[in-house]
């Protein structure tokens, strides 16, 4: 029997019960669309999340330094790592808890009917902490190695602590009383991304900063380019303390490969097993609808046999009927499914990520699905003798 | 002398019933080329069991059924129907046509499971239907069709591929007496034009058209 025969002789059994055979690949649809729509969805999703992960987190490394009466960590070690290709900016802190407490004031006058004096967190930071912690100077300027070098009296307040201290302004230099000692405030620093605790805190110049016992470097701040965050994970404690590298603790994203796998694996295992408990059922109405069929074509097989089809091309018609309705469902389904990952991706404005082997299996998969399901209805048909099937 | 066309000697067919049942029973028959033959029988009385084992679509449990020669009781499951299907031309009772293809679609479905190269089958169908007369129905669906029209067409389908034998099993059982007429005439006009045909009924204006009638009585058959 020629292919072509066969082909055409199942095409038109489809397509003469035409409605049965639509209500017949909805199973199948369903099926495919939703595991075609579980799989893309996930992989979209994953890749935003680790979109997101990346535009703050994966860019931020920090770099803690255990407290010490000795120096760990230098103040100019600094340039060092700030020369680390990869590293966008780089900031040295300095905290102890002897400064984290300090009674300060933004006059002398003492008025008893309002609470002047805020107690607030002095810390010590290196010129480069706009950048590091990704905040902006709201008001003025933060102070630069010439400050620092100068010992000048300058100090920068955080946004928050500014609003406590009642300062709007700072281009009349107002002034700060730590403890009883004033210092000109030559900025407001806010917007901070990182380090958010910084915007209620007073920081100095670190020549500054021995006056409250913050001496020695606690923290680093460095923010990378995209990508090279691991890099400079592993260079920064060679690069700020040589010989000293195993004392520091580096504080940086895991691997964003690992953070898309852990999100996959969660959302993906539920619908997975929906899709595939809609395909089972689908693969059950098809047997089901082939098995009816095959037995109000009984007559038919019996034609068929007189007319010289032996049973393999019997069973050979019913198992590409099946396979093809499977097939056709698998086509919708996939194209369904493309669509609504399309349509979700376009209404949360994300990239939709489409495997495009994902696209060429799912017909496959239905086909397969259409095969199985037709096996048994296939050797029912195969089987009858055409003494049986004429009368 | 030219091979008969059929050739029975003592058929017997047996049902495993409990008891058994001898629905044929040492059946002999000689259908030479060209021949018109009618199986006349009450119903019950073997006439089904007959044409299914002429049809090679049952064997007998004992005899010798010889088609053209060829000793089809020895032979396999698989060339019993390649025989069948290149040999035998069936028509039924009901039709058995496809509803929602085409006549000539029906017509076609006679040569897909032989040999027969695709080339020219529509061709060939056609023709098989300006011989019974339905030329000018082959587009059209068998719904459409008057009964005696669908007993044509099929009997075109049973004509496709020159078999050497015409099976006809009650092929007036759902006409009226005007449609049997045609299609008697149709039985006519082929036998003139050399086809062997074996008509099994129960109705005497048809088996009184045929040349030759045999009697078949619980499951003893015997020339009139």
């Amino acid at each position: 029997m020629d292919i072509r025969d066969l082909t055409g002789e199942a095409v038109a059994a489809i397509t003469v019960r035409a409605a049965r055979s639509a209500l017949t690949t909805l199973g199948t649809v369903l099926g495919i669309t939703t595991l075609v729509i579980t799989l893309g969805i996930a992989a979209t999703a994953g890749n935003q999340i680790v979109g997101r992960f990346d535009e703050l987190t994966a860019t931020a490394v920090t770099v803690e330094v255990p407290e010490n009466d000795q120096e760990i960590v230098a103040w100019d070690a600094l340039d060092r790592v700030t020369r680390l290709r990869g590293v966008v900016a780089a900031a040295a802190l300095a905290e102890s808890k002897e400064s984290a407490n300090l009674s300060v004031r933004s006059n002398l006058l003492i008025d008893p009917t309002r609470v002047t004096a805020q107690t607030l967190t002095v810390v010590a930071a290196s010129p480069g902490l706009p950048g590091a912690a990704r905040g902006r100077m709201v008001q003025g300027r933060f102070f630069d190695s010439g400050h620092v070098a100068r010992r000048d009296e300058v100090v920068v307040v955080g946004e928050q602590a500014a609003k406590m201290l009642g300062i709007t302004r700072v281009d009349r230099a107002p002034a700060v009383f730590i403890g009883d000692h004033a210092y000109t405030v030559i900025g407001i620093l806010g917007g901070l991304r990182r380090e958010q605790s910084l915007s209620s805190a007073i920081m100095v110049p670190p020549t500054i900063g021995r006056r409250f016992g913050l001496r020695h470097v606690t923290r680093v701040l460095v923010t990378t380019s995209l990508g090279a965050a691991e890099l400079i994970a592993r260079q920064a404690p060679t690069a700020l303390s040589p010989g000293d590298e195993g004392m520091l603790q580096v504080i940086a994203q895991t691997s964003p490969t690992r953070a898309r796998d852990a999100v996959q694996n969660d959302v993906n295992a539920l619908f997975l097993i929906l899709g595939l408990v809609s395909l089972v059922v689908g693969a059950v109405g098809i047997a089901n609808v082939t098995l009816v069929t095959v037995m109000e074509r009984t007559g038919e097989i019996g034609l068929r046999r007189a007319l010289g089809a032996a049973r393999r091309h019997i069973a050979a018609q019913f198992l590409l009927e099946s396979t093809l309705i499977g097939l056709t469902g698998g086509v919708i389904g996939a194209s369904l499914g493309i669509v609504a990952i399309v349509a979700v991706s376009a209404a949360k404005e994300w990239t939709p990520v489409l495997d495009v082997r994902l696209g060429l299996a799912a017909p496959v998969a239905g086909a397969v699905v259409g095969l199985l399901a037709g096996l048994y209805p296939a050797l029912r048909a195969a089987r009858m003798e055409p003494v049986d099937a004429l009368r | 002398m030219p091979e008969p066309v059929i050739e029975l000697e003592g058929i017997c067919k047996e049902f495993p019933t409990d008891p058994p049942v001898r629905a044929l029973s040492d059946v002999r028959l000689r259908v030479e080329r060209s021949d018109y033959l009618a199986i006349v029988g009450p119903s019950g009385s073997g006439k089904s069991t007959l044409l299914n084992v002429l049809g090679l679509l049952d064997v007998p449990t004992s005899g010798s059924y010889r088609l053209d020669g060829v000793e089809t009781t020895a032979l396999g499951d698989g060339a019993r129907t390649r025989l069948r299907g290149s040999r035998i031309g069936f028509v039924f009772q009901s039709f058995h046509l496809l509803s929602r293809r085409t006549v000539v679609e029906n017509t076609m479905l006679a040569e897909i499971y032989g040999g027969q190269s695709r080339r020219g089958r529509r061709e060939r169908a056609l023709a098989a239907l300006d011989r019974v007369g339905l030329g000018h129905r082959a587009g059209f669906p068998p719904e459409r069709l008057s009964g005696g029209e669908r007993q044509r067409a099929a009997i075109a389908r049973a004509l496709l591929g020159e078999p050497s034998l015409l099976l006809c099993d009650e092929p007036t059982g759902n006409l009226d007496s005007r449609n049997t007429d045609a299609v008697l005439d149709l039985f006519d006009e082929l036998r003139e034009q050399g086809m062997t045909i074996v008509v099994i009924t129960h109705e005497n204006e048809v088996s009184e058209r045929a040349v030759r009638r045999v009697r078949i009585t619980d499951g003893v058959l015997a020339e009139e």
